[in-house]
């Protein structure tokens, strides 16, 4: 496997700042679901960044990394429609926690083909939410120009999620070396999209 | 003949230094200015802070030099402490026992001066250290760690007595918070050397009640010490986005705790080192970036 470079480490520790920054400062004042969703997205980046720095790529091997870095596109997808989408907010809550339970579940009871389908729907439908949303608002004026740059984060954790997703789930995409070094600046790129965008939110 | 003396200091300096174990210190000074900051103004002014700073560190690496003296023999038959200063022969004890009395002393001494509750803290903490457990506890029972948790939580402790001026239940939680986490600290370090610590015959958790049983207590000690921690920065009045982060990284931290009794590893156990020193650096910088 692939080694952490220093270089790595330091993309990943600007990354964990900006979520942090982004958890203590960025979302404040928003209604409580909307609060623990954003807090839950940005607080598994901060988390995943540190031990990627204390313990290197292989911390990704864990059985659980698929189930929690799902969480990311679910609570920040969960966020946007709690907040821009009030009436869909129950709905999406139904379907983030069903989401969720099922790639748990899949984990250890089902196919290959199985687990990959689920994983594949839930990103889809999270990501597709990300990227879309903040595009539409911020075309129809709703929101400032700037909190586009949301879905384009969102654009980027859907590609990096689904890599890592059908990587883990013996499907790889892309030869895993190359996500591996795509993974640091991917990551920081996408907070520091987070962070701009919703800024401007 | 100035160049020589030059090298001269350079080499004793160097030398000394590494009897500080300056990571260590630095983390437990680092908690004694969290607790300080908890107090918020109008206690705080620089004058304090400084003269906290330094009867502080004095104090600490006085009691860190005097272990160094008494495990001389201990740190001789390990590996990973075999090159230290003293077991090495690059100090004599002498020397040694000499720089950490007289490092505790004008630690303890100016604390005394600068508030005697707070000094009192700052003198039992190096007592529970050099006397409770390193003396009379740490070659005969695993369980030591405990009073060496309590001294690790007396910095924090004297740090907030400074800056209220008495001893309070949120000083006594951040001090709790301190002595739970300290088992996560040592019992993984302990297992992670356990060979070395066998040969040193010194008792430790893994090698008096077994791993499976050790993981569980870190396990236990990890969920306390993040419930403590967080009630704590509740009491102190950490504002809700810094708590947020703290319950994020103490999520971490039990994470990691939880994996590493399910799915044990080399690798989880020093993943869950790092993280706990970085949870608690983490946590203390939190504590005195919020209250500034």
């Amino acid at each position: 496997m692939k080694d952490i470079s220093p270089l790595d480490r330091i993309l990943l520790l600007i990354t964990g700042i900006l979520a942090g920054y982004q958890v203590v400062a960025g979302i404040s004042g928003k209604p409580t679901m909307v609060l623990v969703a954003y807090t839950v997205a940005f607080g598994v980046l901060l988390v995943a960044g540190l031990l990627m720095i204390i313990m290197g790529f292989s911390v990704l091997d864990a059985p659980l990394v698929v189930v929690i870095s799902s969480l990311i596109p679910l609570g920040m997808s969960l966020g946007l429609v709690g907040e821009y989408l009030p009436p869909l907010r129950e709905v999406y809550l139904a379907f983030t926690i069903l989401g969720l339970g099922s790639i748990l579940y899949t984990r250890y009871t089902s196919s290959r083909i199985t687990k990959v389908l689920v994983l594949a729907i839930v990103h889809g439908i999270s990501g597709l939410l990300i990227f879309l949303l903040p595009l539409i608002l911020s075309l129809r004026g709703i929101t400032p120009a700037r909190f586009a740059l949301v879905g384009l984060g969102g654009g980027l954790i859907g590609i990096g999620g689904l890599l890592l997703s059908f990587q883990r789930a013996g499907k790889p995409v892309l030869p895993r070396d190359t996500i591996l070094s795509l993974l640091p600046g991917l990551l920081l790129l996408m907070t520091a999209l987070f962070v701009i965008g919703f800024s401007g939110g | 003949m100035i160049r020589k003396l030059q090298r001269w200091i350079s080499d004793q300096g160097s030398k000394f230094l590494s009897l500080i174990k300056s990571l260590q210190t630095g983390l437990l000074l680092i908690t004694g200015l969290a607790g300080f900051s908890s107090a918020k103004c109008p206690y705080i002014n620089f004058t304090t802070l400084l003269a906290l700073t330094g009867s502080l560190f004095l104090a600490i690496s006085g009691s860190t030099v005097l272990n160094m003296w008494y495990d001389r023999d201990l740190d001789a038959k390990m590996k990973r402490t075999k090159c230290r200063p003293l077991p090495s022969g690059d100090v004599t004890p002498g020397e040694t026992l000499r720089l950490g009395l007289t490092l505790s002393i004008i630690g303890v001494g100016w604390s005394l001066l600068i508030d005697p509750l707070y000094g009192l803290v700052v003198f039992a903490g190096l007592f529970f250290d050099v006397i409770v457990y390193t003396i009379l506890l740490k070659r005969h029972t695993a369980w030591s760690i405990v009073w060496g948790g309590v001294s690790g939580g007396m910095p924090i402790l004297a740090g907030r007595v400074l800056g209220v001026g008495h001893v309070d239940w949120v000083g006594v939680a951040l001090a709790a918070g301190v002595l739970l986490w300290i088992p996560t600290h040592i019992m993984t370090f302990s297992m992670r050397y356990f060979e070395d610590y066998q040969r040193a015959g010194i008792p430790t958790f893994p090698s008096t009640y077994g791993y499976q049983t050790t993981r569980i207590m870190i396990a236990i000690s990890s969920v306390l010490a993040a419930l403590t921690m967080g009630a704590a920065a509740y009491g102190v009045g950490m504002t809700v986005g810094y708590l947020r982060i703290l319950i994020i990284l103490s999520a971490g931290l039990l994470y990691l705790a939880i994996s590493s009794t399910s799915r044990p590893s080399e690798q989880l156990n020093y993943g869950l080192f790092k993280y706990a020193s970085l949870y608690m650096l983490s946590a203390m910088l939190l504590m005195i970036v919020d209250m500034m």
